[in-house]
Order: structure tokens, then C-alpha cells, then sequence
């Protein structure tokens, strides 16, 4: 027995949004009458985090602290119309309805202080920790409750916000395939070390080396939740995941957990991450969605560094310790393909 | 079809529940008790969500027959905190991100209470082990195992005593 | 792992000043995790919950004679047996809600099931023991009919037809062909001279997205004549519209609560149990729960579909990929779901990541008696993504060429053409590829450390649509008449030319905010307006802050309607700028001094007889959907 190790790269881009348009979400952000801000969403949070990053950016639009933002996610009846959470589209879509809507509950923010403060709205910004002032002359201030209090019981005000963001769906052409999908794409480009047993065809991925780039990273913390869950989602893809073993025959479907593998805690390699944003101009704050491209490029890449340690080509997921071993046989041995 | 009534301990405090024939715990503290904290996610014990601790030991509340906890104590995530304070583990998942769509915390949570109840400063492989019977979609695992190693070394002070 | 933030790459593009956006902020969700309180739909209680399950299909493809539910009717604990009769809309499909595609996939299955787990019955019941054992007592006389599962196989004439609407067995694109074409360039001429072609055939596994929470709903009737439906659903209003269609009940009437799901990775988009449960509650008058167990879910509940790619590449020696053609099967099972769609989005990605001057596809959504196949996480994207990548890795061995610094050879740049005609932006693959290469150890040549994708592109050919040739093999029901080999350069047919073009912007951008108030003021973005735009003089490249980014002001017509936006406007192409007999047989070199590769010309392709009209047409804007304009009308 052997153990043979190799070293795979591959590299991919990830459209963000649903192809060709035609998803809108909606989002409305109102006041209380001391200057907290609700915002209501139809949108679904799903684990990636959609109450928390709307929370964080209908508070930098509208300049208040986070503390004094939430977010409710979702009821029919109180949360506009969103298209849902899949295709990438959540930050993208609902990021940009939330930043519209927050926007026009700023303008009334500020108009209401104007009033109060007896100038020109125009002339008014906010220091984020809940205080509205004249641009250059901090002393001359109001805080965002005794703003909201005014406009509530003295002028008869809302401060309130209304916005959607939709990209127009548009059409496919039949003959040349000619289509305007998306307007951002992701990017991520990573390298799998990994060792073969040659006896058992057991692949064990040993370490990630990885960059990926989102737009900016609106949170940190969710981006990398995301990254890291995407990648072991995508060793799993590549080394476990199917509910048709012997596609395209149906039988030996797993039903239960016992049957259909992932990799455990014990199975985690280290994973090296870097982070890069390069901004998109049409995304909120720049920020593109991270959580759909994470797995994509750890499935060839771990292919390409199968066959760089044993010169097997696994071009059929997943790459079972069956078909390692087959390759293996078919070669008359394992052939590793050099250092990288 | 005759019901079972069935006493015991949820979380320190008295509970009773008549259960059916056949009822699993799982189902019998959800909606015969109320207690919603241990999900349903496979029904076949091969996912962890539901993991209880009777009698201080981790069990898949799917598994167990209802009228089995008879005069046993149970205890689930819904009661780990000590009213408005958390317990260390719950604090280490919140800080450390543990947790993206919250479904498997609840049975990750008590998997890891039964390891730091009797092993209160374990290894990495001793964490891995504990939570190997509890899986999780979205994290990797990797920053749970960090949150338990993190909450076993941080002060025991808001731990309710068991 | 620490995670490394590469905060000095593109860091003139961005400006990092702001007070919430980039703070790790713990999650606003995360109190409800850690103490196991919060709700997920399954944590609604209700007094006298019924529960339903499914009698499913236990064949790959059978007629039904007979269903036989006498004695399921007066089992112990059953309130109702629900039959497809009983589904006012039976017939649905589900991008219905976007216009695209026939309603071709029944909730309940009257005639004829086309996959194993295919529902044609539903049982109501006290418990779901009770509803389990009902179910087992239905009779059904299944006459068994042939069935294919392969996708290859299901496209030949003999194969048996797996769904009526479509006897083809694929989905029909644009009511003309049975696939969905990709042309750019002609491929066919540029593989004769290309010196290396590198073919390889990769095959994507269907994958169960396996959320830790199963799919499911509970509705209940309210007090006020409307119905409650708590659901796990990825899409609340693509739910609704779903369920109102289905069950007859105007959208007025239906309130979804939902919004906090146990993962979903695409799993939970397909609207099947909120209609079957709003139905149920209908019916029965009581709260219904509709929830999948897990073998359900792995192997009912719709996948990943599995994916066929083909790919030849042409090559030449120094590592420039002058073509590249596809072939594409999308394995939707027996019900077309969201394959259909997943098929146009793979096309407007190809050829990946990449600058290539010739590009093909035929791409198929093709129907087997199998598990209907959806969304998953990459949906679209990951199987083509997967094949694209290994065959790059073969590619650079077919030319001795390290596999990353191949990569960047190739990698599209800021102002490059991608073959779906539109102008690359916001490009980082090189970077990404170079940020790797250094985490990891990977040494790169100094001409690869050295790219950039804000320079070098869409110089010369890169910025140009070239001459296309096409063709219009694959029309809809020829393949089930004559089988034809389903590669774009074995299309057998006459082929004519599109003339050549350039650049031509229809960007994707959002609407423009419907009122000035809805306006951001811009520095408040977050982004940093460089004044030197990188790229080209040629092609000039989007920057933050032009007019096309959605937080500008709105430019409104004179008459103050709303502003088209650009993918609206009946524009035409202004493709064919240059005759194709004027066009110089070999584009002129253009020179870059540092780095010549990627700029170097396309082989030559001979020149079509007859050029027509381009078929670069302005997109059409398909009918508004129903959904979205609010019309859909009451039953």
C-alpha cells in the first residue's frame, strides 16, 4: 500500500442573480416614534444570513447605529413582495431594495431635523451613533429620537422609506444565445492538497489554500461562515454526495444519513482562506453574493489533484474509493503525475 | 388507543404528558410538553438534531419511547440557560459563529453539555468524537468545534448547576 | 483558520470608511439558535393538527388503471383521502409564475406517473402513524409502461415518452428549437487550426441538498375566511402565487408566514407542500401539516439533477485557446421544475471564465423517468463549472503548460467580449488565481504574476463580436424523427453567417428608483472613483458611479414616464459595422509590449458566402408575467 499525494487547482466565476432578470424584492423601513428603525422583508433567512446583513446595511444607509435596526423576515402580509433566496440574489437584489428604502426614511429623517434645527436639509448629515447634524459644525445637532419625536407628535411626519430594485428581465436569442444574464460575477480560484491510498482508492483531502472574491465583504464573519461551509460542502460533492450511486441506473438510493455520505467533524482539513473584494458597481456597497460559488471550484480541483497524485482522471462525481481504484487498475498502477 | 401518562424532569422542573402508543420522546416534549428547542430532522436517529440528555446522558429523543423517561430527568437546549443568563456553550456559539441556520444547534448544543458535564477540559478529538453523532449542513463544523473548545476553557460561573 | 483579507488589491476601487458595512456584527438571529427558540415553521402548535401523506408511485413509468381507496377511507384516524380531482389546478409548472415554460407537472397524478415517488394520492389524518397506514392500504392497478433514464437515450426516436407536454423529451426553447444554442465565432474553422484538440465527456451526480429541516408547510384556516400557511419555503411569494394558482384561492386569501428556514441550499423552492397543505385545510376545515421525512426528502424531494457536459477544446501551442465547444444535458427528470432555466443560465456562463474567440454550445433539458431535478447551491453552474475546470487540467498537459498560469492566459479581462455578446467588468479571476498560487506555495512565472484583469482587455479581437456562423439543426421534434448527433459542429443543416460587430452595452441594470428620495447620496457607497480608467483606450471600462449603477438618479423622459431601462429600449444591434467583405481576412495584430499572448489575433476563419441579417437581435422583453404585474386573475 501507498499513499500518493497530489495537488489540484482549478479557478471559476459565479454569476450573481437570477439569470436575465425579472426577480424583484421590495423592502419597507419605518421609524418608531423614538427613532428606532424596523425594516419588514418577505425575504428568507435560511442560515446565510439575511436578517443580520440587511440589518447592517439599512443601518449604514440610513446613518443610525445597528443597535436601533431590525429586520423581519417574513410575512406575506406585513413583508413586500421579494422573489426568494436562491440564484445569489438575496445581498444583490434585497441589499439594493433595502438601501432605496432606507434612503427615502433618511430623506424624511433629515427634513424632519432641518425643521427642528431650523436650516437646510441639505445641509444635514449623521455621525452614526444616532445624532443628525450640520455638515461641519457638530455642535449644532439633534439626536435621531428627539428627530423622531418631532416628526411624529409635533409635525406630522413619517420617517419611512419604500424601495425596490429590480433588473428588467430580459431575453435569450435562439439562434446565437446572445443575453444580458447578470451584472456581477463573483470569482474564487483554490488549491487542494489531498492523499490517495492506491489499495483502498481512499481520497483525504489534507489542506485548502483558497482567495475569494466578493464584491466586499458586507460582514465579515458571514462571509467566511459561508466560504468555509461552501468548501466542506464542496469536498463532500466531490468525494461523497449522491442519491443515484450508479447513475444513470437508479438503484441503490440512499434514504437515510447512514447512506448518504458527507465528511464529519473529524474530517475537516485546514483551510486557508483570503478574501478579496473587488467592488461591483451595481451591488450594494459593492458586495456580491458569496454563499452559492464557495463549493464550485473544490470539485475540480480535487479531481485535478487525484489525478496529479495517481494519474487517475475521475471525470464522473463523486469521486468514489470505486472508481479511484478502478482508475488505478485500468492505468496497471498508480501513476502520480510530479510535485507540484 | 390508551394513553400512557408519563412523569418526569424537563429542565429541572416537574413535567407530565399522557403519551400514545408507540409516541417517541422527540414528539412527546414538542408538542405534548411544548418544550419546541429538539428538532425533527431525520426521525431515523441518523442526524442528531433531536439529542436530549436524560439523565445526563445524550440520547436521540427519536429513538427514545416517551414512557421510557418515566420519572427520568431530561434536559433540552430550551432550558440550558439560567433564565437571562446563557450558558458557556451557548455564549462560545453566538461569538464564535457557530451557528448559520440555527436547525442542528439545538442537538449540537446538548451533545456538547454531556461532553463538558463530565469532561470539562477535553481535546479537539474528544470534541470531534461527542459531536460525530450530530450533523451539520452549513458550517463545516469546524467553528462549532472551535465554540465547544472555547466555552470548555471559559469561566463556569453562569453554569446552572445540573 | 484566520482569514486574510487581501485589503490592498483593488483597494483604489473602494473606499473602506464606513461605519456598519464590514464589522463583524454577530448574527441578529443568533439568541434564538443558541437557546433553541427559534421558530421554525414546524414550531407552530395547533389543536387538532391533521397530517398528510402521500401515496407514491412505486414504478419508474406507469399507467394507472384503478386506484382503489376504500379502505384507506375508514381506517382508524383518517378524516380525508384527497384525490387529484379534489386540486382545483392540477396542472402546473412552476416558472408559470415567470411566463416561461407549459404547465406540465400534476400535484396529484391522475393518469400516469413518470418517476418512482411520483404522488397520486393524499390521505388526512389524526397522527401521522395513522395517516402512514391508510396510505398502505390504497390499492392501485398499475399497468407498467417502458421507461428511459439516461439522457442520451431519452433524446433518440424509440425512447419512450416521459412527459406529454414535451414528446420530444426535452424542453422546447423559443417554440423553435430543443435545446438552447451558444454561437460565437465559428468553432468549426478554428478546431482545423487549432494544434491540439482536447476532448473529454464529464458527468455531474444528481445531489440531495439535504437541509437538516425537511420540506414542509402547515396551513390552517383563520378566523377571517383567509388561510394561514406556515412554510419552509426559499421563496414566500413564489409559495403563494404557487398555492393560490393550485388551489383556486385568490392571493388575498392566503397569508404565508415563513422566513426562517433550517437551510434550504435550493431544496426548497419547488412549492409542493403549500399547496397540498392549503388544500388539506381547505378541505378538512383543520390545521394540516404536509412535512417530508427524510427518505422523502433524499429521494422524492427534487435534486441537483445530474449533468452531461461535453467539451472539445482547440489549443494552441503556446497555451491561447482559440475555441471551445459544449454539449450540455441537463437531467430534469420527469417534470421540467427549474431545469429549463438552469439550462439558460449555464449557457450565458460558458465558456466559463475565460477569453476564447470561437465559442458553441447546444445545450439540452432533457426528460428521464427520474426524481424531478431543481435548484441547488451553483445551480446551473457547478456541473459545468466542474467539467470546464478538469478539462482546463487536460488542456495544460496537452501543452505542457503549468495548469494556473494556463488559466491566466486565458482568463477574461475588464472590456473582454464574453460570448453571450456583453462587455466583461469587474473582473478578478486573475487575481484570485495569483492570490491562490501564493497561499499555497504555487510558484507562477513572472509574465502570470504580472497580469492583471484591469489591463490587456478587450483590445483587438478581445473587445469584438466576430463573424458567427449558425445553423438551425435541433428544431423542435426533428431529433424524435431523424436522430441527429447533438453536437454543435456536427449540425447537419445549412449554415449561414452573422456579420461581425462591436461592443454593443445592454448591461444588466437595475430600474431606476422610482422617486429621487429612494437615492443614496453616492459617497455613501463605498466606492472610490479611480480617475485613470483602467483597461483600454478601446473599450472604455464601467466604473463605479457611471450612469449605469442602480443608485444614480433617475434620467427621465420628457413625457416623465418611467425610464426604460436599456434591456427594454428597441434598440438594434449595431453588430454589423463592418461589411464582412470589407473586413481584413486577418485582424490587424495589435501590439502590447509586456504582454502580447492574450491579445494575439484569432486564427483566421474563412469568411461565409452570404452574410444576412445579424443575428445579434435587441432582447425582447417576453410578457410581463401575470405573477409579477399583479393580473392574475381570481377563480
Amino acid at each position: 500500500m501507498t499513499v500518493h499525494s497530489g495537488r489540484g487547482f482549478a479557478c471559476i466565476n459565479y454569476p450573481i442573480g437570477m439569470n436575465l432578470g425579472g426577480d424583484p424584492s421590495q423592502a419597507l423601513v419605518h421609524s418608531t416614534p423614538d427613532g428606532k428603525f424596523k425594516v419588514a422583508l418577505s425575504a428568507i433567512d435560511l442560515g446565510q444570513g439575511m436578517k443580520s446583513v440587511t440589518r447592517q446595511i439599512a443601518a449604514e444607509a440610513l446613518g443610525v447605529p445597528i443597535e436601533d435596526v431590525y429586520v423581519d423576515t417574513a410575512d406575506s402580509d406585513t413583508g413586500p413582495h421579494d422573489m426568494g433566496s436562491f440564484a445569489s440574489r438575496g445581498t444583490h437584489r434585497m441589499g439594493n431594495a433595502v438601501i432605496r428604502a432606507s434612503a427615502e426614511a433618511r430623506a424624511q429623517m433629515l427634513e424632519a431635523a432641518a425643521e427642528e434645527l431650523e436650516v437646510n436639509a441639505a445641509d444635514l448629515t449623521t455621525d452614526g451613533r444616532g445624532n443628525i447634524h450640520v455638515k461641519g459644525a457638530p455642535s449644532r445637532t439633534i439626536t435621531v429620537e428627539d428627530t423622531a419625536l418631532a416628526a411624529q407628535f409635533k409635525q406630522g411626519r413619517t420617517l419611512s422609506g419604500r424601495g425596490i430594485f429590480l433588473v428588467p428581465m430580459s431575453d435569450v436569442d435562439p439562434e446565437t444565445g446572445e443575453m444580458t444574464p447578470v451584472s456581477c460575477f463573483a470569482h474564487a480560484a483554490l488549491v487542494v492538497d489531498l492523499i490517495v491510498d492506491d489499495e483502498t482508492g481512499e481520497v483525504e483531502v489534507t489542506q485548502i489554500n483558497s482567495a475569494y472574491e466578493v464584491g466586499r465583504a458586507l460582514n465579515p464573519k458571514l462571509v467566511e461562515q459561508q466560504l468555509i461551509g461552501g468548501a466542506w460542502m464542496g469536498v463532500s460533492h466531490a468525494l461523497y454526495e449522491t442519491t443515484e450511486p450508479y447513475y444513470p441506473d437508479r438503484s441503490h438510493g440512499p434514504e437515510d444519513f447512514n447512506l448518504y455520505l458527507q465528511p464529519g467533524p473529524g474530517d475537516s482539513a485546514p483551510h486557508h482562506l483570503s478574501i478579496l473584494e473587488r467592488p461591483a458597481p451595481d451591488a450594494p456597497f459593492g458586495g456580491k453574493g458569496p454563499g452559492e460559488m464557495c463549493a464550485n471550484p473544490v470539485l475540480p480541483a480535487i479531481a485535478n489533484a487525484v489525478y496529479n497524485a495517481v494519474g487517475v482522471r475521475c471525470d464522473s462525481l463523486p469521486i468514489t474509493p470505486e472508481k479511484v481504484l478502478r482508475g488505478i487498475r485500468a492505468n496497471g498502477g498508480a501513476q502520480p503525475q510530479g510535485r507540484r | 388507543m390508551a394513553k400512557t401518562p408519563v412523569t418526569f424532569t424537563l429542565n429541572g422542573a416537574d413535567a407530565a404528558t399522557f403519551a400514545d402508543p408507540g409516541q417517541n420522546l422527540l414528539d412527546c416534549l414538542r408538542r405534548g410538553v411544548g418544550d419546541l428547542s429538539p428538532k425533527y430532522g431525520c426521525g431515523q436517529g441518523t442526524c442528531g438534531t433531536c439529542t436530549v440528555l436524560i439523565d445526563g446522558q445524550p440520547h436521540l429523543s427519536c429513538l427514545v419511547l416517551a414512557e421510557t423517561v418515566q420519572d427520568r430527568s431530561v434536559e433540552t437546549a430550551g432550558g440550558m440557560a439560567n433564565g437571562p443568563d446563557l450558558h458557556a456553550l451557548q455564549t462560545a456559539f453566538m461569538e464564535g459563529f457557530a451557528a448559520q441556520c440555527g436547525y442542528c444547534t439545538s442537538g449540537m448544543l446538548m451533545a456538547a453539555k454531556a461532553l463538558l458535564d463530565q469532561n470539562p477540559s477535553p481535546t479537539r478529538g474528544e470534541v470531534i468524537d461527542a459531536i460525530s453523532g450530530n450533523l451539520c449542513r452549513c458550517t463545516g463544523y469546524e467553528p462549532i468545534v472551535d465554540a465547544i473548545l472555547s466555552a470548555s476553557r471559559a469561566p463556569r460561573a453562569t453554569e446552572r448547576s445540573a | 483558520m484566520p482569514v486574510e483579507f487581501r485589503k490592498d488589491l483593488f483597494a483604489d476601487e473602494r473606499d473602506d470608511n464606513l461605519a456598519e458595512i464590514g464589522k463583524p456584527h454577530i448574527r441578529q438571529d443568533i439568541l434564538g439558535h443558541v437557546t433553541g427558540r427559534t421558530p421554525f415553521y414546524d414550531d407552530h402548535l395547533f389543536d387538532g393538527l391533521l397530517h398528510m401523506r402521500c401515496l407514491r408511485s412505486p414504478h419508474h413509468h406507469a399507467r394507472i388503471r384503478s386506484v382503489d381507496a376504500s379502505a384507506a377511507e375508514i381506517a382508524p384516524g383518517v378524516v380525508r383521502v384527497i384525490r387529484p380531482s379534489d386540486v382545483p389546478v392540477n396542472m402546473n409548472t412552476l416558472l408559470s409564475l415567470l411566463n416561461f415554460g407549459r404547465d406540465d407537472e400534476p400535484l396529484l397524478s391522475p393518469d400516469k406517473v413518470a418517476y418512482k415517488g411520483e404522488p397520486v394520492l393524499a390521505v388526512l389524518a389524526t397522527s401521522e402513524r395513522a395517516a402512514r397506514d391508510a396510505v398502505a392500504q390504497v390499492r392501485v392497478d398499475w399497468e407498467v409502461l417502458p421507461h428511459v433514464l439516461d439522457v442520451e437515450e431519452a433524446l433518440r426516436p424509440e425512447a419512450p415518452v416521459v412527459n406529454e407536454t414535451y414528446p420530444g423529451n426535452a424542453f422546447d426553447y423559443h417554440e423553435k428549437y430543443d435545446h438552447q444554442k451558444l454561437r460565437f465565432g465559428d468553432v468549426t474553422a478554428a478546431l482545423v487550426q487549432a494544434d491540439h484538440v482536447v476532448e473529454g465527456e464529464y458527468q455531474m451526480s444528481p445531489i440531495e441538498q439535504a437541509p437538516m429541516e425537511t420540506c414542509g408547510a402547515i396551513a390552517a384556516p383563520e378566523t377571517n375566511d383567509r388561510f394561514v400557511c406556515y412554510t419552509s419555503t426559499q421563496a414566500l411569494f413564489f409559495s403563494l402565487g404557487t398555492a393560490a394558482k393550485q388551489t383556486g384561492l385568490a392571493s388575498s386569501r392566503l397569508h404565508f408566514i415563513g422566513g426562517t428556514v433550517g437551510g434550504g441550499f435550493g431544496g426548497k423552492v419547488d412549492s409542493h407542500h403549500e399547496p397540498l397543505a392549503i388544500l388539506g385545510a381547505l378541505l378538512s376545515g383543520r390545521p394540516v401539516k404536509y412535512q417530508w421525512d427524510r427518505a422523502e426528502e433524499m429521494q422524492v424531494g427534487a435534486p441537483r439533477g445530474g449533468e452531461r457536459w461535453r467539451l472539445k477544446d482547440g489549443v494552441m501551442n503556446d497555451g491561447r485557446i482559440i475555441a471551445r465547444e459544449l454539449t450540455g444535458f441537463f437531467d430534469a427528470g420527469a417534470y421540467t421544475r427549474l431545469s429549463s432555466y438552469a439550462v439558460q443560465k449555464s449557457t450565458g456562463h460558458l465558456p466559463g471564465p475565460y477569453t476564447i474567440p470561437n465559442v458553441a454550445s447546444n445545450v439540452y433539458c432533457v426528460y428521464t423517468n427520474r426524481t424531478p431535478s431543481t435548484a441547488m447551491r451553483g445551480f446551473g453552474i457547478t456541473g459545468v463549472d466542474f467539467a470546464i475546470e478538469c478539462h482546463m487540467d487536460k488542456v495544460a498537459e496537452a501543452v505542457g503548460m503549468d495548469p494556473i498560469e494556463l488559466r491566466i492566459l486565458n482568463a477574461y479581462r475588464d472590456g473582454d467580449m464574453k460570448a453571450h455578446r456583453r462587455v466583461a467588468k469587474n473582473c478578478a479571476l486573475i487575481e484570485s488565481c495569483q492570490v491562490a498560487a501564493q497561499k499555497s506555495g504555487w510558484s507562477l512565472s513572472s509574465d502570470a504574476l504580472a497580469a492583471s484583469s484591469m489591463r490587456d482587455g478587450g483590445i483587438g479581437w478581445r473587445g469584438q463580436i466576430p463573424e458567427t456562423m449558425i445553423d438551425e439543426d435541433g428544431r423542435i421534434g426533428d431529433r424524435k424523427r431523424i436522430w441527429a448527433t447533438p453536437e454543435p459542429t456536427a449540425a447537419s443543416g445549412p449554415h449561414r453567417a452573422v456579420a461581425a460587430g462591436t461592443a454593443n452595452e445592454h448591461p444588466a441594470t437595475g430600474a431606476a428608483p422610482q422617486r429621487d428620495d429612494m437615492i443614496i447620496e453616492a459617497e455613501r457607497l463605498g466606492f472610490k472613483v479611480s480617475e485613470d480608467a483602467p483597461g483600454s483606450e478601446a473599450q472604455s471600462v464601467p466604473e463605479p458611479r457611471s450612469a449605469a449603477t442602480p443608485h444614480e438618479p433617475a434620467r427621465r423622459h420628457v413625457n416623465g414616464g418611467p425610464s426604460l431601462p436599456p434591456a427594454a429600449r428597441p434598440t438594434t444591434h449595431s453588430a454589423p459595422a463592418v461589411p464582412v467583405a470589407a473586413r481584413p481576412a486577418q485582424p490587424a495584430p495589435t501590439s502590447i509590449a509586456d504582454d502580447a499572448k492574450p491579445s494575439d489575433p484569432p486564427p483566421t476563419v474563412a469568411p461565409a458566402d452570404q452574410p444576412i441579417e445579424p443575428g445579434s437581435r435587441p432582447p425582447r422583453r417576453p410578457g410581463a408575467s401575470r405573477f409579477i404585474s399583479g393580473s392574475r386573475g381570481r377563480r
